[in-house]
């Protein structure tokens, strides 16, 4: 049986190795004997290697060239077709591949063929010697011993708390690179401005929807009006606003209470980005009511009020409360009452004072 | 001579031309020592070694692509019109960062080769570290003395991970922009500080104007720095340590068995760069990557169906694509205190990529801890020889590709036309018992494979010969091996469980039951090394040259 830890500390042998005495086992026989090559020994051969090794490095001549011919002679402009865009990549790349493949091969070639390939065994030697382990240690207990950095603790604990400090202003000095979040995510732009409601327009044109337009089974991607013509932070008040309209069977529709006039004649808006992590839910199963995010399958169900039916979305869409104005235009009667998107810690708190 | 200058002249006088650009370079930085050093140092060669120096090319290759493309790159999210030649996005309004993009593509000659370039490198560099990893893990690489260079290669890998993240951000197309969309909502779920990381990473509320310009810095300037410093420390380490080698005749803990570094592992590994750069300007210039002009410019309210990241985040995807938001009427989104904790999206991205990376850097030191050996190694293990750690390895790797698929699940289901719900329910089932049923599969396969060694060490190889004996029986001759191959069978050890030890005190600390607990599990399956007795019982007459001849021995067949 095997040597057992028998807690001494320089015990190689720690490993229990059963059945492995040094009588029992086989004893190693050496490196194998080296076996010539064919170039070794034929001289034939090993001129062949040598021609072969040339003709890659030749390959890879070639390779340079067709790179060049094909920068130069392929000019692009304006109306380059793609396909000549496409025909010059694949010359470059041609090329590129035959100049580095025949470089590479060739060498490897010359050195597996025609460089001696006897194995060698080198010794091992210890990482650190005892002695230089022994000398750093007392250098270091020196070192350590000179500072006095032990016998004198006041000096120890008020460097300490000086370094452990000095880093905070390192951290506060990013305070700056983004705002404070405060009540930014839950607002979006459908809010009524000075008491005028906002209208439903096309993604991405920004044309009003007439209530007439929807017919049933169609769907729209929305935006609110004035979306476009924002001067700045667009896509930021486009990656809150954006909704889903569709229209179903006013049957079909099971609103729960106090949300019975958040449609209109079955239309209903829900938002577009995915309680789960921001996602656009951009696909409509028309048949099934369905509304399916791409990104990882969240799924939704329309007759009832987008509530999930399956992946890894946790809450529903929040739905926009529409109705028609005198235009027969369909608008949003106020924002989301609900945060939209992704949910964050202060979430709850916002969706109970929009509530409120 | 002047009095000042006590140089004499040297004593030394280089013949060839060779030898006098050697001399000078020596005579003012020393530097015949270090080649005294290297110049012959021996490497061993394995066709598994090479996928470290294929990371390394790679990585090579990325620098050298990347500094091309910073000079066409505007990384700025102004807004502008597209006034390029490629038509269908004329005059749609985009970012400068994509319109850049789209320039260095349609506008650039070589632009396009070089974008593709990268990215094939790119992909092809977290590829490599992990198989690299892989192969350090499955041969016990990992062991004394280079638990240290382990970690510095997991770190690479996590900075790999990065360095591809923040590059395939940049270029600002709808793809990128919905991977960004993602890590937002991730960095929302984080309990107390979410808001706030996701408002000061991005400048302000998603997608905001800043967040691109931040990624290119730390993608050419912080990331590729800290790379360029790990692979620095891990060249280091493996001079220091020497190369590790696979087990056979003549290589032992004592020695390194190889060719010199010059010239032929030197030409070898040179050449090899080359190589690598070729195949992956081929794929380059014949298989299109990330073509973002197919995307459009980023745009909160559209997305295409089958969106995929890059390989090396579809496992994080997946698992969040794998989490159920609700079960029935649970939700696991919780209000806590009046604050909201998003199990559903925490969970997923975090705790499996928290596990495997904290298992993985944990590692070299939970294996030693379990099996008390503090010895050296440089002879690397079969994967076959060490089944428990074998089993772990690919039980890891299971589960991790179980994450990895599900970030496809929507285009299995595509492809197969299968439910894509059926998928996700298969792939959460396969989630917990995927790494279960790899590790007995796994642990029984090795063990099988280390039988089978001992079978052909004791009674030869098969020769596909078949005799039939005068009494009519037929037999399959079996030859025996030479001693040089059977040593390559027989020559490992098969540690047995190590029972637990009483401390100074004469106590067995729980902690201690719980190792030794552990080394039974890890050691008591085990096949042990066929011995020079087994093999004379083996052959019945050990006098008789002809049962070595492979001639007429009953005791071949089988």
């Amino acid at each position: 049986m095997g040597n057992h830890s028998d807690g001494s500390p320089n015990h190689s042998g720690t490993v229990a190795t059963a059945g492995q005495n040094e009588v029992e086992k086989f004893q190693d026989p050496g490196i194998p004997p080296h076996r010539l090559r064919l170039a070794d020994t034929d001289p034939k051969a090993a001129k062949r290697a040598e021609r072969q090794v040339a003709v890659l490095f030749g390959a890879s001549v070639v390779g340079t060239l067709i790179f060049l011919v094909a920068y130069f002679a392929i000019d692009l402009g304006d109306g380059t077709s793609i396909a000549t865009i496409r025909l010059q990549n694949a010359l470059l790349g041609l090329g590129t591949a035959f100049a580095m493949l025949g470089i590479g091969t060739g060498i490897v070639h010359w050195a597996k063929a025609l460089m001696p390939d006897h194995e060698v065994s080198e010794e091992r030697h210890p990482i650190r010697t005892e002695e230089d382990r022994l000398a750093a240690v007392r250098i270091v207990d020196d070192i350590v011993e000179e500072t006095g950095i032990k016998r004198r603790p006041l000096i120890r604990n008020t460097l300490l708390g000086a370094v452990a400090l000095a880093p905070l202003p390192a951290i506060a000095v990013f305070g700056d690179l983004g705002p404070r979040p405060d009540r930014a995510l839950a607002h979006t732009m459908w809010a009524p401005q000075e008491g005028k409601l906002k209208r439903l327009t096309r993604d991405p044109d920004g044309t009003p929807i007439k209530a007439s337009d929807v017919t049933i089974g169609s769907a729209f991607h929305v935006i609110p009006e004035g979306l476009n013509e924002l001067p700045e932070g667009k896509l930021n008040e486009k990656a809150k606003a954006v909704v889903l309209l569709m229209r179903l069977d006013p049957a079909s529709l099971n609103p729960s209470e106090g949300r019975e006039d958040w449609s209109y004649n079955g239309i209903v808006a829900y938002s577009k980005i995915c309680t789960h992590v921001g996602c656009p839910v951009a696909l409509y199963e028309q048949q099934t009511h369905h509304l399916l995010c791409p990104c990882h399958q969240s799924t939704f169900d329309l007759t009832n009020e987008c509530k999930v039916i399956f992946g890894p979305a946790s809450r529903p869409l929040p739905q926009l409360p529409i109705a028609v104005d005198a235009e027969g235009y369909l608008v949003a009667t106020s924002d989301f009452n609900e945060p939209v998107g992704p949910s964050y810690w202060e979430r709850d708190e916002h969706e109970r004072s929009i509530k409120s | 001579m002047s009095a000042a200058s006590r140089a004499e002249a040297p004593a030394f006088v280089a013949k060839t031309k060779v030898g006098r650009i050697t001399d000078f370079v020596d005579e003012r930085v020393g530097g015949s020592g270090i080649l005294r050093e290297f110049g012959r140092k021996v490497f061993p060669d394995h066709w598994s070694f090479m996928f470290g120096e294929v990371a390394l090319y790679s990585f090579v290759i990325l620098l050298l692509s990347g500094t091309f493309l910073t000079f066409f790159f505007d990384p700025s999210m102004a807004e502008t019109h597209y006034d390029g030649s490629y038509l269908p996005l004329k005059n749609v309004e985009m970012s400068v960062a994509y319109s850049t993009s789209l320039d260095i593509s349609f506008d650039v000659r070589g632009g396009l080769f070089m974008r593709q370039v990268h990215h094939w490198a790119a992909l092809l560099f977290v590829a490599s570290i992990a198989v690299h990893m892989l192969r350090v893990f499955f041969t016990g690489a990992f062991r004394k003395p280079r638990e240290m260079n382990w970690v510095v290669g997991s770190v690479l890998l996590i900075l790999a991970m990065a360095a591809g993240f923040t590059g395939y951000s940049l270029p600002d197309d709808l793809l990128s922009g919905n991977g960004l969309r993602i890590i937002d909502g991730v960095m929302k779920a984080i309990p107390v500080v979410g808001t706030y990381i996701s408002f000061f990473f991005f400048g302000g509320e998603f997608p905001g104007t800043a967040v691109i310009g931040r990624l290119y810095m730390l993608h050419i300037l912080l990331v590729p720095a800290l790379i360029l410093l790990m692979i620095v420390l891990h060249l280091f380490m493996v001079v220091v340590h020497k190369h590790t080698q696979y087990p056979g005749p003549g290589r032992n803990d004592g020695n390194v068995v190889g060719y010199p570094l010059g010239p032929v592992y030197a030409a070898k590994a040179g050449g090899f760069f080359f190589i690598v750069f070729g195949v992956i300007a081929l794929m380059a210039g014949f298989f299109t990557i990330n073509p973002i002009w197919n995307y459009g410019p980023y745009d909160p309210s559209p997305v295409s169906a089958g969106t995929q990241p890059d390989w090396y985040i579809g496992f994080v995807d997946g698992a969040l694509r794998l989490m159920p938001g609700v079960i029935g009427d649970f939700q696991f989104e919780y209000v806590v205190f009046g604050y909201t904790l998003t199990l559903n999206v925490l969970l997923p991205a975090l705790v499996p990529a928290g596990i495997l990376f904290t298992v993985m850097f944990m590692y070299p030191w939970i294996e030693s801890w379990i099996t008390k050996d503090t010895r050296e190694h440089h002879v690397l293990d079969r994967p076959r020889n060490a089944p428990t750690r074998t089993a772990i390895g690919v039980a890891g790797f299971v589960w991790y590709c179980v994450m990895w698929a599900a970030a496809g699940s929507d285009l299995i289901a595509t492809h197969f036309r299968v439910s894509l719900n059926d998928v996700t329910y298969w792939l959460r089932a396969l989630f917990f018992i995927g790494p279960v049923i790899a590790f007995m599969v796994a642990k029984r396969v090795a063990l099988a494979l280390q039988r089978k060694d001992r079978e052909i060490a004791l009674h030869g190889r098969e020769t596909g010969r078949i005799v039939r004996l005068p009494h009519g029986e037929f037999i399959e001759v079996h030859a025996p091996l030479d001693e040089y191959k059977r040593y390559k069978l027989v020559g490992f050890e098969s540690p047995a469980p190590l029972p637990a030890v009483a401390n100074d005190h004469g106590i067995v600390t729980r902690k201690e039951k719980q190792r030794a607990f552990l080394s039974k599990w890890f050691f008591e399956d085990r096949v042990a090394p066929a011995t020079p007795a087994e093999l004379e019982a083996a052959h019945g007459h050990p006098a008789h040259p002809a049962v070595e001849a492979g001639q007429e021995s009953k005791s071949l067949s089988h």
